[in-house]
């Protein structure tokens, strides 16, 4: 691996940076593998990195139907924070968070992880407990997460309309300052360099059609777009497609594939230097290093793997973004799209064995598992390793909703990214 | 925006209907005695199907009513719409209506 450095760029220079080489390897699929890891998004990618850099599992591959990073990881809004209401979701979150924070490094490429903070808006009585509830929660687990009133908000966040004379009026906030954003593909790309350095094999354009299974049911290879290669281990990444790829196994889940939806504007100078996220009124809104303005909201109402979404979903977002940011009324907006993310009836994730031996499911993380990519993608390897979840990941199982184990961050929060 | 078929109404634009997910899903026979396994596969497991999948609606800002639809999730085109109670259609061929 070409190792990125001061000296490196310095040394590249002399050569017009003609010199830089390739990311990773094209590899195409070999006969066999220890593990194959299905999905080339950042939670896929992270698994067979960890799965080398810390199992020690070198002959792996992934393979990725498309090209990498080109999912969800792809397509989101790369909001970081780990302020969830419950314990098991305060552990798996800020595991994830503490491992952004020194990414960059650990992989030698640089993520641009930026804890520029995460306000959350209050607009209501009810809004004003949930959230301070949340501000409690956290800080008996150690997360941090503060209470602002509307004036502290604005001072945070200069652009945020808090007049009291709007539809939704901002009662308070609460502020996680170690959130922030980071580059969506730095971190596929990131995990597939280093990855490829380890000797991982990462096969893109290659989609699986079919798990194929033993005489005693454990699982024995995949059937692909590119022909069959065996693995008796095989993890499944596959975000909004995780229904469709288990189906091959006859395993079901409980688990419903929706378009999420997102827009970015024009690019503009730095107007605003935090994340602001308002789940009442359906908006959120940061702005990316290149100026542009990325906002989002909620899913599409209807089950869908298309991939786009109703053009009155992206309306009333903008709407409430016009009312709380009144600057960018006269904006334009460059682009929007979708991708179609997998979610659970408690909107927690599962990263857990299943019933099928060796093969095991990382899925659900919804509208919200970017943030989660290090940590979901360390468990995960950690848990087709040692053929068992870590602690961390242990409540997140398939299980859970059998036994009314439930950890319903949805009835907490209602919304989430 | 969709527009959808109502078996009542007609074609209307999709904010006046709300999703009711998966359709001809039965609640367990004698709920006291179903096992938790019932429980889950009613409660939470769903097909989540990648092609033809049949769907309820409700009319909530219409008729009110609840129906039926086959749709094609990875298009999102209608190929039927028909009354709650009522068995899916054959799927027409080419999917046009
Ligand atoms: C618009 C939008 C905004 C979002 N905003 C946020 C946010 O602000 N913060 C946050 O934390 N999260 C957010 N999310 C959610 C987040 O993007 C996802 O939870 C996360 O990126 C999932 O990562 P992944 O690696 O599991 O999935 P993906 O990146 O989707 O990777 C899955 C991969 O599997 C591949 N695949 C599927 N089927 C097959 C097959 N049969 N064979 C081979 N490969 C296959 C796909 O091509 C894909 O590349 C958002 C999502 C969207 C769509
Ligand atoms: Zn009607």
């Amino acid at each position: 691996m070409q190792k990125f450095s001061a000296w490196a760029l310095f040394k590249e220079a002399f050569g017009g940076h003609q010199g830089w080489k390739s990311q990773y390897r094209r590899a195409t699929p070999k006969a066999e593998y220890d593990a194959i890891i299905v999905g080339g998004g950042g939670h896929g990618l992270g698994a067979a990195y960890y799965l080398a850099a810390e199992h020690g599992l070198t002959n792996i591959a992934v393979v990725e139907k498309g090209w990498i990073g080109g999912g969800n990881t792809g397509r989101n809004t790369t909001i970081i924070r780990s302020n969830y209401l419950f314990d098991e979701s305060a552990r798996l979150y800020d595991h994830s968070l503490k491992m952004w924070e020194d990414l960059s490094q650990v992989l030698n490429y640089n993520t641009m992880f930026s804890p520029r903070g995460v306000m959350m808006l209050a607009h209501t009585v009810h809004d004003m407990q949930v959230i301070k509830r949340h501000v409690h929660a956290n800080r008996g687990n150690a997360v941090d997460n503060e209470w602002l009133t509307p004036e502290q908000a604005k001072e945070f966040c200069p652009i945020l309309n808090i007049e009291q004379n709007i539809r939704y009026p901002v009662v308070g906030a609460a502020l996680q300052r170690r959130g922030g954003t980071s580059r969506h593909d730095t971190v596929a790309w990131g995990y597939a360099r280093a990855a490829d350095a380890l000797g991982v094999d990462i096969i893109e354009n290659c989609e699986v059609t079919g798990i194929r299974r033993d005489a005693h049911g454990a699982v024995e290879g995949l059937e692909t777009t590119r022909g069959y290669i065996r693995s008796a281990k095989i993890g499944v990444s596959a975000a909004g497609n995780t229904s469709v790829v288990l189906d091959y196994a006859g395993v079901k889940l409980p688990l419903e594939s929706f378009p999420l939806q997102a827009l970015v504007s024009e690019p503009v100078k730095p107007i605003m230097p935090c994340v602001v996220m308002s789940n009442t009124i359906h908006a959120y809104m940061s702005q990316s290093d290149k100026g542009e303005l990325v906002i989002g909201a909620g899913t599409d109402a209807y089950n869908s793997y298309t991939q786009r979404g109703g053009l009155h979903i992206s309306a009333h977002t903008l709407e409430s973004i016009c009312e709380l940011f009144p600057v960018v009324r006269r904006m334009k907006m460059l682009r929007n799209w979708g991708g179609i993310v997998d979610t659970t009836p408690d909107r927690s994730p599962i990263i857990a064995k299943t019933p099928v031996k060796g093969l095991y499911v990382n899925c659900g993380w919804g509208t919200g598992g970017f943030k989660a990519t290090p940590g979901s993608a360390h468990l995960f390897a950690w848990t087709i390793a040692k053929d068992e979840p870590h602690p961390i990941n242990a409540p997140f199982t398939i299980e859970r909703f059998r036994d009314g184990l439930l950890i319903d961050e949805a009835a907490a929060a209602a919304v989430a990214h | 925006m969709l527009i959808i078929d109502c078996p009542y109404c007609g074609p209307r634009p999709e904010p006046e209907f709300t999703h009711g997910g998966e359709a001809h899903i039965a609640r367990p026979a004698d709920p006291s005695q179903a096992t938790d396994q019932q429980w889950l596969e009613f409660l939470y497991l769903r097909k989540n199907t990648r092609g033809v999948f049949a769907e309820r609606w409700r009319h909530a800002r219409g008729c009110g009513r609840f129906f039926n639809a086959l749709r094609d999730t990875t298009t999102d085109q209608f190929l039927a719409t028909y009354r709650a109670g009522q068995k899916p259609p054959a799927v027409p061929v080419g999917g046009e209506r």
